[in-house]
């Protein structure tokens, strides 16, 4: 789970990790009150979405009035920011967060991941900050630091020192460096983080090491325990179809083709993706209604496919196991006659009881285009969709 | 022989007392299991189908000889499970449990390391299907029936598109030795390379089919392991093709985040290290049944 960048530094703010002042706007007007509240000459106005390369986009303005914020940010409120992250429907922005300019001298890079290879967490550093990590390891891969971090004690202050020592922290500012450090990995650990990222930490002319921006993801399997972070979560930011499908907890997607895709298992759903491709199609979405396959999940997976304006066909592809194939097959004839939908589709079952399944769906008399094998079912897909297409032009011309 | 579990292994079940749990252990009762108990903390005394319920592993393990345990806990408490199992003397450990917060399996996993290698419990999983020994034993939620007892091992993240593939290969008469699921998460208990580590040890296995997918490090270093170790022929299919990068893909791990990550660099590292791989999940068995024809 994400979370906006002021947020993110609020948290790391409480673990000890030095900030720049700093407020949140919900409107123009606010937004100037807040930066004449803070004072100063120069200020910051950043647009709070769930994406990063916010200032190539326009997110972000530099402003030295509370007339040329109050301007800035009345241009950005409403808006749908449209980042190198966000595709192109873009976020919308509803908060802008205000911040006072701090003139700096060096930029650094500093995330926080968890490794699969060490199966620990890693620090990654770079005395180039300011760039993507990306780049940086496109371009100086030489000058970025990694270093894991032994859970059974956490990580250590000479272990800190020398991720300062190698990103050539001044010897002045080294205890600086390593509560930072230290405080950023107290925040990941003890929050169930899967993700902090500060770009840039920046070492200031006052000689002060402060985050820039901040950016902090969450294991939404320890949301349970974190019922102040799970508040954070902020639905403006998520696909509407996401949002929906996850709080029905189905697993979704959503992508640009015109196949929608239900399926029982994430391997298997990714596999049925692929297979579309493979067949000349596009997929709609990914969607893992679970292994179980309940008649239910059948159907809220149905109107939820549907729902998407751009689906022109549905592949259903269930391999039932322990919920056998006429269950699974009785399922799907409920939630077509409840919820009839208007286009083509395909269902292939696979496993126990296979053939029951298929006469249920045979005998409905619904006009369910039957599969036995993965590929089959992915070819007769594609063509429906492509013979419905044809069709609908033909109506349209006839209009 | 097999990899894991035998007609024999001393199987219990954490968490035995819940509505999934006991269902699975009828469906492994029936497959004929040597399910001997169940754990449960509070709850000695009762019977689940008829074994013995403990109130902790190792008041099971000492009156049931145990070996083998599932855990089927839910997540809040699954990573004490494993433990448990780890300092109960359980030698194999399967964890079903889907949505464990990464850092508990970091802690189990750095918990594990306290005991020498040769002590040292197996896992896999968590969020996995389980493991199957066809015709001797069933650990797990997967449908006994589509494996056919043979020489292909499997191991794969995925539980359904396991069941593809065991399905493929009975249809072609072929059998399998073992079938390992090692789970959906991006911190698991034991990775590719381990259980092709063991495939290549069992003389029972002749040929691996693997099955992997976007997201982390395990199907490239397991490249690598085969490349240098491995004198089984190995087939592969990874899923995610059409997977875009930075989305988690319904598994927590199933998420690009690195060089090396997405499903065609997967199929790239795998093909220069001499695995055959099938281009698209229905044609598995066949390109099983064709390597083992040609070998």
């Amino acid at each position: 789970m994400d979370i906006h960048e002021y947020q993110a530094k609020e948290i790391l703010h409480r673990f000890g990790v030095a900030i720049p002042d700093g407020a949140l706007a919900y409107s123009p007007e606010q937004a100037a009150y807040r930066a004449r509240e803070m004072g100063g000459t120069r200020w910051i106005v950043k647009a709070q979405v769930h994406a990063g390369g916010r200032g190539k986009a326009g997110g972000v303005k530099i402003c030295s009035s509370e007339h040329e914020i109050q301007d800035a940010t009345n241009e950005m409120f409403g808006r749908r920011l449209v980042t190198h992250q966000t595709g192109a429907e873009g976020k919308g922005i509803y908060r802008i967060y205000v911040e006072a300019a701090v003139p700096f001298e060096r930029e650094i890079y500093l995330g926080f991941v968890l490794d699969r290879s060490s199966q620990r967490v890693m620090i990654v550093a770079s005395s180039e900050g300011g760039m993507e990590i990306e780049e940086i390891s496109a371009t100086r891969p030489e000058s970025i630091v990694r270093s894991t971090v032994e859970p059974a004690v956490g990580l250590q202050e000479f272990q800190a020192r020398e991720i300062a020592f190698a990103l050539k922290i001044p010897t002045d500012m080294i205890q600086q460096m390593v509560r930072t450090l230290q405080g950023c990995y107290r925040a990941f650990t003890e929050l169930d983080a899967t993700m902090v990222e500060i770009n840039p930490l920046v070492i200031t002319a006052d000689r002060r090491i402060l985050a820039l921006d901040a950016k902090m993801t969450f294991d939404t399997n320890a949301l349970f325990r974190h019922p102040a972070i799970a508040e954070l979560r902020d639905k403006s930011q998520e696909d509407p179809r996401e949002s929906r499908a996850a709080d029905r907890g189905l697993s979704y997607i959503g992508l640009s083709g015109n196949i929608g895709c239900i399926v029982n298992g994430a391997g298997l759903a990714m596999a049925t993706m692929d297979t579309i491709k493979l067949a000349g199609g596009e997929p709609a979405n990914f969607l893992d209604i679970g292994g179980g396959a309940t008649p239910e999940r059948v159907a809220k997976a149905f109107r939820l496919v549907n729902s998407d304006e751009n689906v022109q066909a549905i592949l259903v592809n269930i391999f039932a196991g322990i919920n056998r194939c006429d269950w699974v097959a009785e399922g799907v004839v409920q939630a077509l006659q409840a919820n009839p939908v208007d286009v083509p589709v395909v269902v292939r079952l696979a496993g126990t009881n296979v053939e029951e399944g298929l006469k249920i769906l045979a005998k409905s008399g619904l006009p369910i285009i039957r599969a036995t094998s993965l590929m089959e079912a992915a070819d007769r897909a594609v063509s429906a969709w492509k013979n419905d297409k044809t069709q609908n032009t033909r109506m349209r011309i006839v209009k | 022989m097999s990899i894991f579990l035998d007609r024999n292994t001393p199987v219990i079940i954490q968490g035995i007392t819940g509505r999934m749990a006991q269902f699975h252990a009828k469906e492994m009762l029936d497959y004929g299991t040597n399910l001997v108990g169940g754990v449960v903390p509070g709850k000695a005394g009762e019977t689940v189908h008829g074994v013995p319920v403990f109130d902790t592993v190792k008041q099971a393990v000492e009156a049931t000889g145990a070996e083998a345990s599932l855990v089927f806990v839910p997540p809040p408490f699954a990573a004490d499970s494993i433990m448990e199992a780890a300092d109960g003397g359980i030698r194999y450990c399967v964890c079903i449990t889907d949505g464990i917060p990464a850092q508990d399996m970091i802690r189990v996993k750095r918990y594990m390391m306290r005991y020498p290698k040769e002590k040292r419990m197996v896992l896999t999983g968590p969020n996995c299907a389980g493991t199957i020994s066809p015709g001797k034993s069933l650990v797990g939620i997967m449908p006994g029936h589509i494996y056919l007892p043979g020489h292909v091992g499997i191991v794969g993240r995925s539980g359904t598109l396991g069941y593809e593939a065991a399905q493929q290969l009975k249809d072609r008469g072929i059998g399998v030795s073992t079938s390992v699921g090692i789970g959906g998460d991006p911190i698991n208990g034991s990775s590719f390379r381990d259980i092709l580590e063991q495939f290549e040890k069992d003389p029972d296995t002749h040929i691996v089919c693997l099955i992997g997918e976007i997201g982390g490090p395990q199907e490239a270093e397991a490249a690598a392991w085969i490349q240098e170790n491995m004198t089984k022929p190995v087939v592969a299919y990874i899923a995610g093709l059409t997977a875009p990068k930075g989305r988690t893909m319904g598994h927590a791990g199933a998420i690009i985040s690195a060089f090396g990550e997405s499903a065609s660099e997967k199929v790239e590292i795998l093909t220069a290290a001499g695995v055959t791989v099938a281009e698209n999940p229905s044609v598995i068995g066949e390109t099983i049944a064709r390597v083992l024809n040609a070998a």
